[in-house]
């Protein structure tokens, strides 16, 4: 073990990531084939638990009970329909080649490689391509609704970073409506007993006994009860952890803690510091913000975003003439212009933020002027295109963009990091697997747009039925060990004294602002060195004051809405630390992780493919974490640097 | 210059407390603010004066995910026409207004705390029928069964439903029967939804009455509180298909 420079130590490789060897096409063919069978009188003996009811974890838990297990669900909202990929808009990639467009299961995988900017694992993309194409037929036996042209066949639209038209979508509620085909499969299986749901309880702690994931505490978030579940796997399907910037254009209740205390209890967390921001969000309006609205990327297709030339120019945009206004992204990218990929367009507009040119509230906005669009096009022509977003941007601000241009600025959007799984979806704790979000899988640096659905349903539908049951062929795992659970109980419920007895001075969520925006300016858009060892002491000193400070009202033993929030709050304090010494030690930029001292002579994110070409995976020590790291190899697809000059 | 509110508040400990209207006084309120913004506020100095914060179910805060949902000066989400409490913004209110604030009132939704209601009844209606049963893997190519364009659309307008409960929030007779209704005539639209249509739609409406919902009487104000806006005529549908399965 040699000693790193910030805090961790780096341990053995990961040598084996349990993928099938020979050519990429026949992997999963091959692991399919070789993984055991359970038969169906045994399914029954065998239980899982399935934890969040996203794409992931919905379409894993009806999937797993028409299987035959005995399958428990459960989520923190009131119904499972409720989980946040209910609010994706856009659509989702399958590589049908339905136009004939030259699309292919290849290209779907050179391109979701490439987009991840060659930081995910060939062989687990390959076969997310693959099975892309029966996710649409899945979906569309269940009667998800997607877009139609006259002929009855399905609509397909293109999206960033393709130049095929694979995404299918339904108008722009796709998640919500591949999320509900998911619940009403898994309310099928509820009704027909395989699956016992339990809404509102949230996964506290997990249980490993004997070096086996076996369970799960949770906390009934109605009756503050503390219940153990045992079960012979634990699938982790609890999303993304955008929400440690606080602002996000995540669920207010989405969180790490499943994920985190997994880690916790033994599972590596991988690249925890890719993070994708979007750049069309609507910008903050004041302290009170709790959350930030994602815009449609396609806006930029007729918008023009630019700034005041001059900084702290106040004045109402109508008396701005047109020589003093810059329009930046056509300005530094004249071959893309205001169509630069999501990861260029937000740290643009970070800049120019930064040089005080900011337009609205705090300065923390670019304008997407549609003017020259509806001088062009006519204002009915932009109202066919664009407008219920037109309507959704004006319900929000109270602004007209069809008088007014909108005001965007960029938002935390999605995590691609998470918890390090094996081919198998498989963490390193044996017996816990991990999908969705969750996992650290398939985007690499960076996710490109509609890919989020695919890989969710992927997992979900297609992947996890089939490898979890290689695992629980060797199943039932037994007693589990008494003591590990009363010991994971015991520390579950000493927690939550210690926040209900607090009785400091401020609130959890008054701390998670401020956490909040540390991880925003340091560790957001740009990172450096310096910007990084300002966050590594600034996490802890806080977290400290938090733990001593907090102040939680009510009791345990009832629907207690502040004490979830606190203790929620205290595990993004850690993830946050986490998430800095990995940006901190990855010194280049890839993706989502810009760092300053990496770009090349035009500002553009500069790879070092020779000393960082592996996954990090970290693992829980007292001492601080200990990185693992996995090699990527790239066989088929060659490595190249982005340009979009 | 903010605004200043009164709000008048159901607060209720449990199930089992009677509960009552409790009045609060807001200042400083954002125009800017969202309506669950505003309690946010309000829920932070609450707690940091070692009251309780007011409960209320809220998640995705974009419209959605159908988890918010309060009756706001007496409408369901508020006098905002198509409109979640979440998107619902302050500037809509006058400086110095009164507001009630109060959980949905239905008998299948029991009032869990203050205004955070039990709506599992929807779900139950769901597992009665829902669905198109077809375990993963087993389906077909997505292109063997063409739709005709109009279909698919009508059908997306239906499975638009957010499962938030204004629709039985809003009925004076507590009726689920436009929550039902969308989720029949977006399957009986569809080919995929054939074979199961006729059980689906006893199935379900006979769940929704064994949950103690109420009858409909075409009074309509349950379309006219969705914020999705789902059209009154999915309850004709729903009828319809019931009345021809039960024959």
């Amino acid at each position: 073990m040699s000693t790193g420079y910030a805090g961790y130590t780096e341990g053995e490789p990961i040598r084996d990531t349990k993928a099938p060897d020979g050519p990429i096409e026949e992997r999963w063919e091959k692991r399919k084939f070789s993984a055991k069978l359970v038969n169906p009188a045994n399914k029954r003996k065998l239980n899982v638990i399935v934890v969040g009811t996203g794409l992931a974890g919905g379409s894993a838990a009806a999937t797993l009970g028409e299987l035959g297990y005995n399958v428990k669900s459960f989520c923190y909202q009131d119904t499972p329909r409720r989980a946040h990929s209910i609010a994706a808009q856009g659509g989702i990639n399958a590589a049908k080649n339905y136009r004939g467009d030259g699309d292919s299961v290849y290209r779907l995988f050179y391109d979701t490689v490439k987009g991840g900017d060659f930081r995910a694992r060939e062989s687990n993309v390959y076969r997310l391509a693959q099975v892309s194409v029966n996710i649409i037929d899945q979906a569309v036996a269940q009667g998800v609704p997607f877009a139609r042209e006259y002929g009855g066949l399905l609509d397909t639209r293109s999206f960033g970073g393709a130049q095929v038209s694979r995404t299918f979508y339904a108008r722009g509620q796709t998640g919500q409506q591949l999320l509900l085909g998911a619940y009403q499969a898994l309310e099928r299986q509820i009704a027909a007993g395989t699956v016992k749901m339990h809404t509102r309880h949230e996964m506290l702690d997990l249980i490993v006994s004997d070096g086996r994931a076996r369970g799960v505490i949770v906390r009934d978030m109605v009756t503050g009860e503390i219940e153990r579940h045992l079960a012979d796997a634990v699938v982790l399907a609890s999303g993304g952890y955008g929400n440690v910037f606080f602002l996000s254009t995540n669920a207010k209740g989405c969180n790490t803690t499943a994920i985190w205390r997994a880690h916790r209890r033994g599972a590596m967390f991988a690249n925890p510091c890719y993070t994708q921001i979007h750049p069309t969000c609507i910008p903050v309006s004041g302290d009170h913000q709790s959350k930030l609205t994602l815009m449609s990327e396609s806006l930029r297709n007729d918008g023009r975003v630019w700034v005041p030339l001059k900084a702290g120019d106040d004045r109402p945009v109508s008396q701005i003439p047109e020589d003093e206004r810059d329009y930046y992204l056509e300005r530094i990218y004249p071959a893309f212009g205001n169509l630069v990929p999501r990861d260029i367009a937000s740290r643009a507009a970070k800049n120019v933020c930064d040089e005080g040119r900011g337009v609205g509230p705090g300065g923390l906005g670019v304008y997407l002027d549609f003017a020259d669009a509806i001088r062009r096009l006519g204002r009915d022509a932009v109202e066919k295109k664009y407008g219920n977003l037109f309507e959704m941007y004006e319900r929000i601000t109270g602004e007209d963009p069809y008088t007014q241009p909108m005001r965007i600025y960029p938002a935390v959007h999605y995590t691609m990091g998470g918890l390090w799984v094996d081919y198998d979806l498989q963490s390193t704790i044996p017996g816990l697997f991990v999908i969705g979000e969750a996992n650290f899988s398939d985007h690499g640096a960076n996710r490109l747009g509609a890919s989020a659905l695919m890989q969710g349903l992927s997992d979900g539908y297609f992947v996890l039925p089939t490898t979890i049951g290689d695992y629980l062929a060797n199943g039932p795992y037994g007693e589990v060990d008494e003591e590990a659970v009363t010991e994971a109980e015991a520390e579950v419920r000493q927690k939550i004294e210690k926040l209900l007895t607090n009785n400091g001075t401020r609130t959890a969520d008054s701390y998670h602002r401020e956490l909040g925006k540390i991880m925003w300016e340091y560790c957001g858009m740009e990172r450096t060195e310096e910007s990084l060892r300002k966050a590594l002491e600034r996490i802890p000193e806080l977290r400290e004051e938090f733990w001593q400070n907090v102040k939680v009202s009510g009791e345990a033993d009832e629907l207690n809405q502040a004490l979830e929030r606190a203790g929620r709050v205290g595990d993004f304090f850690d993830l946050a630390e986490l998430m800095c010494i990995d940006a901190l030690h990855r010194t280049e930029s890839c993706g989502g992780h810009f760092r300053a001292e990496s770009q090349d002579a035009d500002g553009e994110a500069l790879r070092d493919d020779e000393n960082f070409s592996y996954v990090a995976a970290w693992e829980y020590g007292e001492q601080g974490p200990i990185l693992h790291k996995e090699d990527l190899d790239y066989e088929y697809v060659k490595m190249s640097q982005r340009s979009y000059k | 210059m903010g605004m200043n509110l009164t709000l008048k508040v159901w607060r209720q400990k449990g199930p089992e407390d009677k509960g009552r209207m409790v009045t609060y006084r807001v200042e400083d309120v954002s125009p800017d603010m969202s309506f669950l913004e505003m309690l946010d506020v309000l829920n932070e100095r609450l707690i940091l004066e070692g009251d309780d914060p007011i409960a209320f179910d809220h998640d995705c805060r974009e419209g959605i995910c159908g988890m918010c949902g309060m009756v706001i000066n007496g409408v369901a989400h508020g006098e905002q026409v198509a409109t979640t409490t979440c998107q619902l913004h302050m500037r809509h209110f006058e400086d110095n207004a009164v507001i009630t604030v109060e959980p949905w009132r239905a008998e299948p939704f029991p009032v869990v705390k203050d205004l955070v209601v039990d709506r599992s009844a929807f779900d139950r209606i769901i597992q009665a029928g829902g669905f198109v049963s077809v375990p993963a893997g087993s389906a077909p190519d997505a292109h063997s069964v063409p739709v005709k364009k109009d279909d698919a659309d009508d059908a997306f307008d239906a499975a638009t439903c957010i499962g938030c409960g204004a629709c039985v929030a809003a009925c004076p007779n507590g009726s689920a029967s436009l929550f039902t209704a969308a989720k029949i005539t977006h399957l009986a639209l569809l080919p995929q939804g054939q074979p199961e249509r006729d059980s689906r739609a006893v199935a379900m409406v006979e769940q929704m009455d064994a949950e103690g919902f109420g009858g409909c009487t075409n009074t309509g104000e349950c379309t006219a509180v969705c914020p999705k806006g789902i059209p009154l005529d999915t309850i004709a549908q729903m009828n319809r298909d019931y009345l021809r399965a039960a024959k």
